[in-house]
């Protein structure tokens, strides 16, 4: 049976990951459409028509005042001109309904920079951050993502022990406002990804399996509900077996690529739904 | 009144960005400093209220997570030295913009014309410097004095109560534009201090055509009709300078010249003509039927067949200058500069790669530094900076390319940036590489505004750098300016709003309308139209303007409305400037004047070809002469560490190589991602196995012995790169990008003869290979004036030609890469090693040059590579990498570290003729050789289908970590271990 789960990519004003998210979505069976974010202000498109959001990677607005802050800023305040209404406040219409919504890279930090994750309960505005990699370097490296299988994420389940995506950023580290943060979100189990040594055993702070520096290893972070993922690895980056930097080596590897596992799992569960 | 907010990190937040500058002084300047911080500064030259500043303080310009603010205090504390850094007035301030609108956005409404926001940068230094320590920190790392200004203030200096007071760079022009008539009946001294005055860069003859011209009686009656003056208006003078400038006109390739060597002499009517474009009409007569050229040397890029529905475009853009002056700002915009050229190809095609080729001096020079110049040091980190914003934050993913040292590259670094595009085969029923302007459409320009960037770069360009270069030269590029306009026009060129697109580059709109208006006929242009970055620009400098990220269209009269709804809802600017004609001249006005009238033929057709001379006279060269190596082991790991031959992963990583999801073989590959590929492959369509394959070629040391060697070897080495990875070698296209000093001979360039008899080889050189292998010549750029005179001294770069090749692969998992693979694979030489080691990296280690430069044997060379190409086909190579820098040793140690695999291997039954000596074989540069792997099962047919061909085994790939070659001449042999070598390979640029 062929899916019914209308996908949705946002592009526009620096975005540069549309069209291989929307690949991805394809082959997860999604319907799918890219829009860009002037689409969403002039009303000619609605959130609310889709169930899977799909905020891509890039450099909202150059991330001139720091990764996806202006962005942000943009979604935060801008008004749409057919309602007169937020793009936040769609967004946060969006997420009440019970769908889906996955931001890598610059996508993620826009999330992260909304408040919306890890959207932890009795807080309220923004709670984490990602910033500049102690290395203050722009990176693009294949890492090892070790998965928690005890997450609520809908992305990430049966993952297996790990996947292998890259990383391309220069402001990836997540830091946290404080312990009690970091606590809550480890107790809840909201860092369904992080880096990891090669074989999968255990968490990785040591650059560069951790290429950023990042708190506890937290390379992905979803909310309570498990709905809504932000990430900075890339997994429509691999969704065949030679987007793979190693495979020439690996003769046994699968045709399919491991990112596009996060995408069918939306799509599963959204059909199941 | 204009406040400041200063941002800056909580004290328990680690400040990578301070950590890194940090770094940079201690290594770059060796200043021991204790540390650095960064405070990040918005100046905001509009009426906000305090709460509306406080707001966006803690609104858009921080993060509550890891910073503090301030409003007109400072938030700087505990330093001893500050150094704060801005831009100068007009300089382009991309986080200015940006936060500009987010102000907009934030308090909901637009900021007036007259507003402003202004970024600056504040680095508070914890050290026991002197003053003039921090000078030099702030001048020769932090700063560019062309293009930045700073104010240094000691602890006790600095008002901790205020801070730093709010100074705007705001650019006041007091001066009311006006147009000027220039008198151009001089003597022949006059005329050349008019064009030496102007920066005109035109000869003593084309002054004088232009005079000429201008005195003419039908001319004199036109004008005086129209109601122009006698001589030429500035705006007129100043096209055609920019028209016939050597950047735009080629006027060194399109020359007679008369060439003479040791086989006498003869004439070479326009070297363009004869061998590049010369090239490619061969090769298509050739192939016939299976001509996969659509368009070449037409337009923007050149654009081939992809597959039934798509073609590719490919374009390779030179931009030394400015990045000598500014490095981070010429690359960026080098890099975003040519972005348009296969954007403004055609209908316009969407980005899909970028390559870019670097040559500096060596990054520890230490020799004494002429005044006017950066250290190359510096000049390398800024010029990488620039590639990776410019590329990274268009989406554009950086899939090949190399970095040359050469310490002949101190006085002009040499920053060659490509890009490719696809292209829809057909738009609207009809060709998509088609373009056309009728009489009657809009002439529309989109994306930035104008500013006095670059103002003079043609010309400029086609000048020697000296101390009193203009800093206008300079532009900086706004990646996010044009990703915006590029995803506005895919989506214009779709709807089919518009007939042409060219891009603004050179010559700015001068250019882009002169040329375009071509195939209409003619235009009216409205110079008081465009919109500035500030006021105060003359209209010739508002014509001639190179401020980026802009775009011309033809527009259908009919469609403009449409155009304009859609460019101002995706937040682009767009403007009408006036209609093409047919009426045979270019006119432009201004505030209802008549300020230029050129006719279309003279400007396009009145520059006088030029003739020069060419005499070739083979550099007479000493034998080499140098110790014979005790210790190969030794020697290898010293080639290893040669900044020619040396990992360069360090750059690599900090470009995107994989934005579009279409990668394939990645810059870096192997058991951890570490080893040197050959090539770039990718797939563009991602429901497709189709491949693009993108290699390059480059070998500037041959030059010292002959271009015409050099030039062969560039173009087999990139075939020989584009075959590794599994190209088809009857499907390549080729791109030529020749930087060369000045070839012209005057009283202060003694041996421009000798160079332009070097670029005739070269070019010749060219023509002999790429015919035997079939490969057009689709597009290509000369840059002629890499020179720097600086303090009478003057600095030549050795002719350099970059040789960049588009291929095809048509199931990308046929794909080879470089690195070993597997314990018991079969190590193959393929090829013939001969003694050249003539100009090769071991004798430039050995301080010698030597007489024996690799020969390209373009005939026999081809059908291996035919045959071999079959044998990838079937599958049997495991892995395959091209010996180039550093010969057969380097080569097959970068394979074995590749794979983290040892080899042991027997060099004796090596296919090789006249060697005598072990360092011979091992550091040879020999072209058309490979090393290769296969799995043992595949030998024996890999040895079949390669009979008759230079072929041998050499042995087997380890397990163990060990790396042994034995059977050299003289009965050495050479012992190492792969940790060695990836060290030696490693330490070098470890930055």
């Amino acid at each position: 049976m062929a899916s019914k789960v209308k996908a949705l990519v946002v592009t526009g004003n620096g975005v540069n990951c549309e069209m291989e998210t929307a690949h991805a979505c394809r082959l997860a069976g999604a319907k799918v459409d890219i829009v860009t974010v002037y689409d969403l202000m002039a009303g000619r498109t609605r959130l609310d028509d889709y169930q899977f959001l799909n905020l891509a990677g890039g450099f909202l607005d150059g991330d001139d005042l720091g990764s996806a802050k202006a962005g942000a800023n943009r979604w935060a305040h801008a008004k749409t001109l057919d309602r007169g209404e937020r793009l936040l406040d769609q967004l946060k219409r969006f997420i009440e309904a019970d769908k889906l919504v996955m931001g890598v890279c610059n996508g993620f930090q826009l999330l992260v920079k909304l408040g919306i994750l890890p959207g932890l309960e009795n807080r309220i505005g923004q709670t984490v951050t990602l910033t500049y990699n102690d290395s203050g370097r722009f990176e693009d490296r294949w890492v090892h993502l070790l998965c928690d299988p005890k997450s609520p994420c809908i992305f990430t389940r049966d993952l297996g022990p790990g996947i292998f995506l890259p990383i391309r950023h220069g402001e990836g580290k997540l830091v946290t406002s404080g312990n009690d943060v970091l606590e809550q979100i480890e107790q809840q189990h909201l860092a369904p990804l992080k880096y990891s040594t090669s074989d999968y055993s255990k968490p990785a702070m040591e650059y560069p399996e951790n290429p950023n520096g990042s708190q506890n290893s937290i390379a992905g972070m979803c909310d309570s509900s498990g709905r809504i993922l932000g990430l900075m690895p890339h997994p429509e980056a691999y969704t065949h077996k030679t987007n793979h930097p190693r495979w020439t080596r690996m003769p046994d590897l699968p045709k399919e690529g491991m990112g596009l596992k996060l995408f069918r799992n939306a799509v599963a569960w959204l059909d199941q739904a | 009144m204009a406040h400041r907010i200063e941002v800056a990190l909580k004290p328990n937040i680690r400040d990578a960005q301070g950590e890194k500058t940090a770094r940079r002084i201690r290594e770059d300047l060796l200043l021991e400093i204790q540390r650095v911080a960064v405070v990040e500064v918005y100046t905001i030259d509009a009426g906000l209220s305090d709460a509306e500043l406080e707001g966006l303080a803690a609104g858009p310009f921080s993060d509550p997570i890891i910073h503090y603010w301030s409003v007109d205090k400072p938030a700087a504390h505990d330093f001893d030295w500050l150094i704060e850094v801005g831009f100068k007035p007009g300089v382009t301030d991309n986080a200015g913009r940006t936060a500009r609108e987010a102000i907009e956005f934030f308090l909901d409404r637009r900021l007036d014309k007259e507003e402003g926001v202004y970024t600056s940068r504040q680095y508070l230094i914890k050290g026991n410097q002197t003053r003039r320590q921090i000078e030099t920190i702030a001048r020769d790392l932090l700063a560019n004095e062309l293009i930045q200004r700073f104010i240094i203030l000691s602890w006790d200096e600095f008002d901790q109560e205020n801070g730093i007071q709010a100074t705007v760079p705001k650019v006041i022009e007091r001066i009311e534009p006006r147009v000027e008539t220039i008198d151009l009946e001089l003597d022949d001294q006059g005329l050349m201090e008019l064009s030496r005055r102007r920066l005109l860069a035109l000869s003593l003859e084309e002054m004088r055509a232009i005079k000429d011209y201008y005195l003419r009686d039908d001319v004199m009656k036109r004008r005086e009709i129209a109601g122009l003056a006698k001589g030429p208006t500035d705006v007129e003078l100043e096209c055609i300078a920019q028209t016939w400038s050597e950047h735009c006109k080629h006027k060194i390739f399109n020359a007679e010249i008369k060439y003479t060597d040791e086989n006498g002499e003869r004439t070479i009517d326009s070297l363009f003509d004869t061998y590049i474009r010369g090239t490619t009409k061969k090769v298509r007569a050739a192939v016939g039927q299976e001509d996969y050229c659509k368009s070449v040397f037409e337009d923007n890029a050149g654009v081939i067949k992809f597959n039934d529905d798509w073609d590719l475009v490919f374009k390779v853009e030179t931009h030394n200058s400015p990045s000598a002056l500014d490095p981070y700002g010429g690359a960026l915009t080098g890099i975003v500069g040519v972005n348009r050229d296969p954007f403004g190809t055609g209908k316009g095609a969407k980005l899909i790669f970028n390559t870019d080729v670097f040559c500096f001096a060596s990054p520890f020079y230490n020799g004494e530094l002429p005044k006017g110049l950066l250290h190359p040091r510096r000049i390398l980190e800024g010029v990488r900076e620039g590639v990776e914003h410019g590329g990274n934050k268009s989406g554009i993913p950086t899939v090949n390319g190399s970095v040359l040292f050469d310490d002949r590259y101190l006085g002009k670094p040499l920053v060659y940036c490509g890009t490719g595009g696809l292209l829809p085969a057909r738009l609207h029923g009809e060709p998509g590489w088609k373009k056309d302007v009728k009489p009657g459409d809009r002439i529309v320009m989109t994306g930035g505004r104008i500013g006095k960037d670059g103002i003079h770069g043609a010309t400029f360009s086609s000048e020697e750098l000296n101390e009193g270069s203009p800093a206008t030269a300079v532009q900086i590029g706004d990646p996010i300016t044009q990703k915006r306009m590029t995803d506005f026009l895919l989506r214009a060129r779709d709807e089919n709003l518009y007939r042409c697109i060219t891009d603004n580059g050179a010559g700015g709109l001068s250019s882009s309308v002169g040329e375009t208006a071509r195939m209409s006929g003619g235009a009216d242009l409205y110079l008081d139209r465009p919109p500035l970055k500030y006021p105060g620009l003359m209209p010739w400098e508002i014509f001639l303007s190179e401020a980026q990220e802009r775009m011309t269209l033809a527009v259908p009269a009919d469609k403009l409305d449409r155009l304009m709804d859609l460019a101002k809802s995706m937040e682009v600017e767009a403007t009408d400037l006036g209609e093409y004609n047919d009426a045979g001249f270019l006119r432009c006005y201004f505030q209802g004047d008549l300020v230029a009238e050129l006719d279309m033929d003279f400007l396009h057709d009145g520059v006088p070809k030029m003739r020069i001379e060419a005499v070739f006279e083979p550099p007479p060269r000493a034998k080499p002469d140098y110790q014979p190596p005790k210790d190969l082991a030794d020697e290898l790991l010293v080639m290893l560490g040669r900044l020619n031959i040396c990992s360069k992963h360090y750059w690599v990583r900090q470009y995107d190589h994989e934005v579009q999801g279409g990668s394939v073989v990645k810059p870096l590959v192997g058991s951890r991602d570490h080893g040197p590929s050959d090539a770039a492959v990718l797939r563009p369509l991602l429901d497709s196995m189709e491949a693009v394959v993108v290699a390059h070629g480059i070998c500037p040391r041959y030059s010292d012995i002959d271009t015409y060697d050099m030039a062969a070897n560039a173009v087999d080495e990139a075939v020989r790169n584009a075959i590794s990875v599994g190209a088809d070698p009857a499907r390549l296209a080729a791109l030529d990008n020749f930087c060369w000093c000045d070839p012209i001979q005057s009283k202060k360039n003694p041996d421009g003869k000798h160079k332009l008899a070097q670029l005739v080889r070269a070019c010749n050189g060219v023509y002999d290979v790429c015919t035997t292998y079939g490969i057009p010549l689709i597009s290509g750029k000369d840059s002629m004036k890499n020179d720097a005179v600086i303090e009478g001294r003057r600095i030549s770069i050795p002719p350099t030609l970059l040789i960049s090749l588009l291929g095809k692969i048509e199931d990308a998992e046929t794909a080879v890469t470089m690195d070993a693979k597997a314990e018991g694979d079969v190590v193959f030489m393929l090829g013939m090693t001969r003694p050249e080691l003539g100009a090769s990296e071991y004798y430039a280690m050995k301080g010698s040059i030597g007489n024996s430069i690799p020969r390209v044997d373009p005939e026999a060379f081809f059908e291996m590579y035919k045959a071999f190409h079959l044998a990838i086909r079937e599958g049997l190579l495991a892995s395959c990498h091209d010996c180039s820098d550093g010969g057969l040793a380097v080569a097959l140690a970068e394979t074995a570290l590749a794979g983290d695999l040892g080899m042991n291997l027997d060099l004796s039954g090596i296919p090789q003729d006249g060697i005598t000596r072990p360092e011979q074989l091992l550091f040879s540069e020999s072209a058309g050789r490979f090393v290769v792997t296969t799995h043992p099962e595949k030998a024996g047919r890999f040895e079949e289908l390669m009979r008759g061909f230079p072929v041998s085994e050499l042995g087997l790939v380890t397990s163990d970590r060990s790396f042994n070659l034995k059977g050299l001449p003289l009965g050495g042999g050479l012992e190492t271990t792969i940790d060695d070598i990836e060290k030696a390979w490693k330490a070098t640029l470890d930055f």
